[in-house]
């Protein structure tokens, strides 16, 4: 089973994405975004950063690039897709998840550590997650404020497709614990077919206790359970070796 | 032709930037602002000088790339019809 995970001129997060996905026992490789072909991969992740610069608009570029049809296709046929930062944002573009991501509502680049309580656990990137489990994961961005219209928003929290909501320590939800003005607190969102999934923060920057958090491993894990079956991975040791370039 | 687009958020989407300049300007002693909306300007340089074909082309590139309609307005406005005296159409006559 591999993962693909996609990057562009600009993505600065597709190693630690690899690394994440070979911690937990599963294959992975980078595919750059001119390639045409996905080559079989199994689930693909969309790497952080900021793909083209971010001009225009975070992922308005980027969602033209030549293996954006393929990752169309696989993520209309069922595939798993992971959208992680500049990837969310990627994915609102492309209209792969419904809305889109404003600029802070504080206008502040926030990098920081961020709480966040998963809702669902019914879908490829939680599932080995508890119900309610209060996660410890590190964003970095500017336009990371999700938005819908009222409508879009109705639709959305009627279909189940709000995957974890921002948080404080123990639970608790308001502004104060909302980091970048997201409405509704959304903090993972899914499609209403459950296969795509996008958020802000980085779960593959926090995969081990030294790191402050281990809380993002769960999500690669989860992924694991959802493509193989199995629950524990092979690799229980940090790697030594990092993906090749 | 030249063609521009104006790209603004939408009214019901909240737009701090526009309000912190907003603010901003009110410090400066610039009274009776009232709301302020930022915005994006495409200046675009067509081959063509069909207005029709100009502004469908530019229709076309708005809802494909510069704007995103989920959260963005656009307004698209022809430039120098060929009388002002500038521009690209002026340009091309000239060398006719």
């Amino acid at each position: 089973m591999r993962v693909g995970v996609v990057y562009y001129p600009g993505s600065n997060c597709e190693q630690d994405a690899v690394y994440a996905c070979r911690l937990v026992g599963l294959d992975a490789e980078l595919v750059w975004h001119k390639q045409e072909s996905l080559d079989g991969c199994d689930a693909l992740i969309l790497a952080g950063g900021f793909s083209y610069g971010d001009h225009l608009r975070c992922g308005a570029i980027a969602q033209f690039s030549p293996v954006m049809k393929q990752v169309e296709r696989f993520a209309s046929d069922g595939g798993p897709v992971l959208g992680i930062c500049n990837g969310f944002q990627i994915l609102v573009e492309m209209g792969l998840l419904p809305g889109a991501l404003l600029a802070n509502d504080g206008l502040k680049f926030r990098c920081q550590d961020t709480r966040m309580q998963v809702e669902k656990t019914d879908s490829p990137f939680t599932n080995a997650y508890a119900e309610g489990q209060i996660l410890r994961l590190n964003m970095a961005h500017y336009e990371g404020n999700y938005f819908a219209d009222e409508a879009t928003l109705a639709d959305i929290e009627q279909h189940q497709q709000v995957v974890m909501r921002f948080c404080g320590p123990n639970g608790e939800r308001g502004a104060e614990h909302n980091p970048n003005g997201s409405i509704n607190d959304i903090a993972a969102l899914r499609n209403r077919a459950g296969n795509v999934m996008g958020l802000m923060p980085h779960p593959e920057r926090v995969l081990t206790p030294e790191l402050g958090s281990a809380d993002g491993r769960l999500m690669f894990e989860s992924l694991r359970v959802a493509l193989t079956g199995m629950a524990s991975a092979e690799n229980t040791e940090p790697l030594e070796v990092i993906a090749d370039v | 032709m030249r063609g521009q687009v104006v790209v603004r958020l939408k009214r019901e989407v909240l737009d701090p930037q526009g309000v912190t300049i907003g603010k901003a300007l009110d410090n400066l002693g610039y009274e009776g602002v009232g709301s302020l909306r930022q915005g994006k300007v495409f200046d675009v340089e067509l081959e063509t000088n069909d207005p029709a074909a100009a502004r469908s082309a530019l229709e076309s590139m708005a809802r494909d790339l510069l704007a995103n309609p989920v959260i963005e307005d656009y307004e698209i406005q022809l430039l120098d019809e060929g009388s002002a005296g500038e521009g690209l159409v002026t340009e091309e006559e000239g060398r006719a």
